[in-house]
This record gives structure tokens, sequence and C-alpha cells, in this order.
């Protein structure tokens, strides 16, 4: 799988298509980000499997922000896995990333990893390695949904109780790109206090996830109190999917539904 | 263009949790945890999360202190060091060894730690040692 990675990354660094490949690299026994500039670099390149498929992912979007914010006139490439596109789709959209300065080099995931994340398209629609693996339905949603509503709110209030204020969900999150997060706002939520209000500081973050998460699974893997943050924002994406009828990340001719402001109400 | 993400330690506790400094063209512009670090396992809390915004911040100390009536005064290490010694030896002539005692740091490595207890027993003479990580 890497091998073919790495033949098409020295390809389109040979032929100058790039200023740079934004992928990982396994270095000093870690693997990591790397932006490789050159083709011998490529050699140490990897995609991000350690102990298990798919366990050393990054936030790569993020990093291409940076990259692109800096460096607006150069075309980069990034690795991107199916949830990885989506990112790039929404971005796209929102014109944090311009589509014709990024290329994207493709890889799907092993059912192995799409079962992991209940990922429903665990493969972007050009990729060099890897096959297609099947989508998978959310059995997390399933489990939490098939709870009584005093059960349910138990559930969440008790998973949210252990939260440390990290911000790491916040800040691991390739589609957090504001520069004001209502995290911080005041009138939302007191802000100087540890540990945050509950449920009020991770619902605000839900609902901003709505129409913004692309399923990556990242802040998931960030929290030091393990809370099922992946669950939460699948159960908003299902909402919006059912009242909308919008998949985030599955179109670039859409922007969120929330994010269009209707005709004034009548009443 | 240089866009570089160093493997580093955090500088805040005694945990020793590992990230990546996002750096680019010499400027620190993000912190990235390391997935592979068996510490921390890709998760950080709030003050690692933003080492990133003080390690560059203009307010960091870039030279020793010392209150000169009443001010702070930017001063040469030698005149600190000298000004420090000086004031430890009346001290402890005075009120004796033990009325000195000797804070340490998570912040600082083993080696550090180590020299400052040892400074406190042979060259001071006192158990009087302690740590911030102990808040």
């Amino acid at each position: 799988m890497t091998d073919d990675v790495k033949k098409k990354v020295e390809e389109l660094l040979g032929s100058g298509k790039i200023k740079g490949f934004l992928g990982l690299s396994k270095q000093n026994g870690h693997v990591g980000p790397r932006l490789f500039c050159k083709g011998e670099e490529v050699d140490n390149l990897v995609t991000g499997d350690r102990n298990l498929s798919g366990d050393s992912r990054y936030p790569l979007n993020k990093q291409l922000i940076n990259l692109a914010r800096g460096y607006p006139d150069d075309t980069f490439g990034v690795l991107v896995r199916g949830c990885d596109e989506r990112g790039l789709k929404v971005l796209y959209t929102w014109n944090q990333l311009d589509p014709k300065k990024i290329i994207p080099v493709g890889i799907a995931c092993p059912q192995e990893l799409a079962d992991a994340c209940e990922c429903s398209r665990p493969y972007p629609e050009e990729f060099v390695a890897g096959e297609k693996a099947e989508p998978v339905s959310s059995a997390s949603v399933d489990r939490v949904d098939g709870l009584d509503l005093i059960d349910r709110f138990g559930f969440w209030m008790n998973e949210f109780a252990r939260c440390v204020k990290c911000y790491g969900c916040r800040d691991i999150c390739p589609m957090c790109f504001c520069n004001e997060c209502s995290l911080e706002s005041d009138g939302l939520i007191r802000t100087g206090d540890i540990p945050p209000e509950i449920p009020i500081f991770h619902l605000t973050r839900a609902v901003h996830m709505a129409g913004r998460c692309i399923d990556c699974g990242l802040c998931n893997e960030a929290c030091p109190a393990d809370i099922p943050l992946r669950t939460l924002y699948k159960k908003v994406a299902d909402i919006l999917d059912k009242e909308f009828q919008y998949r985030t990340g599955f179109t670039t001719d859409q922007k969120s539904p929330l994010n269009i402001l209707g005709p004034a109400p009548t009443e | 263009m240089d866009y570089r993400t160093v493997l580093t330690t955090c500088p805040h506790c005694g945990c020793g949790c590992n990230f990546y400094l996002e750096v680019l063209d010499g400027q620190i512009i993000g912190t990235i945890p390391c997935k592979t670090s068996p510490m921390n396992e890709g998760k950080l809390c709030i003050k690692g999360w933003n080492v990133h915004e003080f390690i560059q911040s203009p307010k960091r100390l870039t030279s020793p202190l010392v209150r000169k009536d009443g001010v702070l005064t930017e001063v040469s290490w030698d005149e600190a060091l000298d000004y420090t010694a000086s004031g430890l030896k009346k001290i402890r002539d005075t009120y004796g060894s033990d009325s000195i005692g000797f804070m340490t740091s998570a912040k600082v490595t083993n080696e550090e730690n180590y020299l400052v207890q040892k400074f406190a027993r042979a060259a001071v003479g006192t158990n009087n040692v302690d740590h911030c990580a102990r808040l």
C-alpha cells in the first residue's frame, strides 16, 4: 500500500506540480506528520498504521490550512482517506482551501478500520492504494438511541462529567477554523471555570459540528477522558441528513443548510 | 518555505507528554499531540495544547532581574548570582541552614533537580527541598 503512495508522491514532486506533500512519516520510532519537499525524503513515508490499521492518523487538513495561509500561491499534495476527502470538500465550500492549489493522494481504508470507525464511506473518490471497504452503519448511535430519554440524558451527563476542558476536541479538529470560538465566548458558556458547565459546553460544540463534522474521529482519539464525542457528532449528522437530506462532505456545491438564512419569520 | 513538525516533550509538568510543534519559517504556529507516544497516546491537557503560544511570548524574561530601590531591574548573570549567593550566606550565618528552603521544578531535567538538592544538602546544609509537582 505504502509503495504505491510513495511512487505517486515521487512522481508529483519530480514533475514540480506540487511544492510539497503533506503526509506521515516514521522517524525515531514515532509516526507523525511531515511535509515532504524532495523525492528522496519519501523513503520513510507511511500511511498511519502502527499497531492497528489507521491508529496513527493526524489532522493533516488542519496543517494544510496553515500552509495555504502562509503560501497561498503554492500547490500542495496531501494524503487523504475517505474522511479527509470529505473534510477537503467542506473546507473548499467554506473558502478555507482552494481546490486548484491542492492535489489529494487517496488511500482506501481496510474493512477493519471502516468497522472501527463505523464509516459511511471509507474511501475517497480516487485512490492510489487499498481496496474499497463496505460502508458501515453506526451501531454506537443505535445503542444510545435505544435508551429511553431519561437514561439517554443520564448516559451523556455521565460521559460529560469526566471532561477536563482541555479543548483537545476543538484543537485537533480539522474543521474548526473559526477565528472566534463559541467555546470561549462568555455569552454562551462560563469560560473561567474548570471543569466546564455540562451539558452546555459539549452541546454547543455538537451544534457547531452539525454540517461541519466529517466524521474523522480525531476528537474521540484526542479526548483524555474517553468521551464518545464521535457518537454524539454522528447523531447530529444523522439529524441533518434526515431533516435536510444533507450529508457533510459528500458534495462541494452545497453549504450546510444551517448556514442558509431563509425568509424572515412571519410571526 | 521551511515547514517542519518537530517532535519534542512538553515543558509543563513531570509527565513528559510528547507532541509535534508545527514550525513555519522559524515561527512556532501549532501543537499536535504525538499518537505513538506511550505517555500520552495522542492526548494532551489544556496547558500542553497551548505550548506554542507561550514559547515565543514577548512577555518571557530574557535576563535576570534584581529589585533595586523597589524596582525590578535587568542585571547580568554575574551580578544576579553574586547577589543571591551573598544573600543566602548572610541568612544561613544569621539564622542557620534550616532557615532556608529550596523549591525546584517539574519543568527542568532530572539532572537539574539533582543539582538543586545536592546544593541544598552539601553547600547550604539543609534537607528543606520541595517540588512544584507536589501541588
